[in-house]
């Protein structure tokens, strides 16, 4: 039986922010043709792509601006990391080399690839979502860290 | 610069999506990510608003070549479902489920100041370093 957690459910705010990022995706296919997948964009900048660069580092500079603008308004969500060094290197290695041979993330297959009905997205949202779910358990359930 | 301009306001507003939405919050995703535990299902709002508005401008845009600022619709054409986009999936689910962070969440959190994503942000770029190595000596031999 699952039993969910009310108190830290919200809704609102996860459908606004949702909604935001919806908004950043649609203008960004609109505006400049393209699919708005971040590890697509970043590895881009990496495999040094010519006269292709700017745009992906104007893409990332707003994605990394965009807590120092918020701050401007607002005092920052809570950003809570309990992951330790030697865990954090060991995920993020796995999801730069997951992303790039998926090719893509949970923005470009999750949000763009799901809102153009793309069943080869569907298939790779699915597969990260479940190793997603397992992973989690195996860690606080069956290691019980 | 028009095109860049466009990227940079795409991404900001990214940005504010991923930091409103809790989606910058590793505890948040972890929350949601485990269904044994006191679950947390807000995150499936953050997919659904997020599909909710892409739908009819990703449906629109199909039939056109051109965007409207004049660029070149440049959408993926690969529907070719295999074992790299599968594998490659379940690699980074293990990664994401590991620490709560996936690609975009972890830049944002490096621009909020967050050490912790500095060293994540690093691994990641390493790892997607390893994959174009691995990728070119491939397309030599």
């Amino acid at each position: 039986m699952i039993e969910i957690a009310w108190n830290n459910f919200t809704p609102w705010s996860a459908l606004a922010g949702g909604i935001l990022v919806g908004i950043a995706a649609a203008s960004f296919l609109l505006l400049n043709g393209r699919i708005a997948g971040i590890s697509g964009i970043l590895g881009g900048v990496l495999s040094l792509a010519k006269g292709d660069i700017a745009w992906r580092v104007a893409f990332l500079a707003g994605l990394i601006g965009a807590p120092s603008v918020w701050l401007l308004v607002t005092e920052l969500p809570t950003i809570e990391i309990k992951a330790g060094y030697p865990a954090l290197i060991v995920a993020g290695l796995l999801v730069g080399i997951g992303t790039r041979y998926g090719s893509g993330c949970t923005s470009g297959h999750g949000i763009c690839g799901l809102s153009r009905l793309s069943l080869r997205s569907l298939i790779a949202t699915l597969g990260f979502m479940v190793a997603g779910f397992v992973t989690v358990y195996v860690i606080r359930h069956l290691l019980g860290v | 610069m028009k095109f860049s301009l466009a990227s940079l306001f795409a991404g900001l507003v990214f940005g504010f999506g991923l930091l409103l939405s809790g989606m910058a919050n590793p505890e948040k995703v972890l929350g949601f990510l485990d269904i044994a535990g006191l679950w947390d299902p807000s995150l499936a709002f953050v997919m659904g608003g997020a599909i909710m508005v892409g739908l009819v401008p990703f449906t629109v845009s199909r039939k056109r070549t051109l965007s409207f600022l004049g660029f070149q619709m440049k959408m993926p054409s690969s529907t070719r479902i295999d074992k790299r986009l599968v594998l490659g999936s379940l690699t980074f689910g293990i990664g994401w489920g590991i620490a709560g962070f996936c690609p975009g969440p972890g830049l944002v959190a490096l621009g909020a100041g967050e050490i912790k994503a500095v060293v994540f942000v690093a691994a990641m770029v390493a790892g997607m370093g390893i994959f174009e190595v691995i990728e070119r000596n491939r397309a030599k031999a």
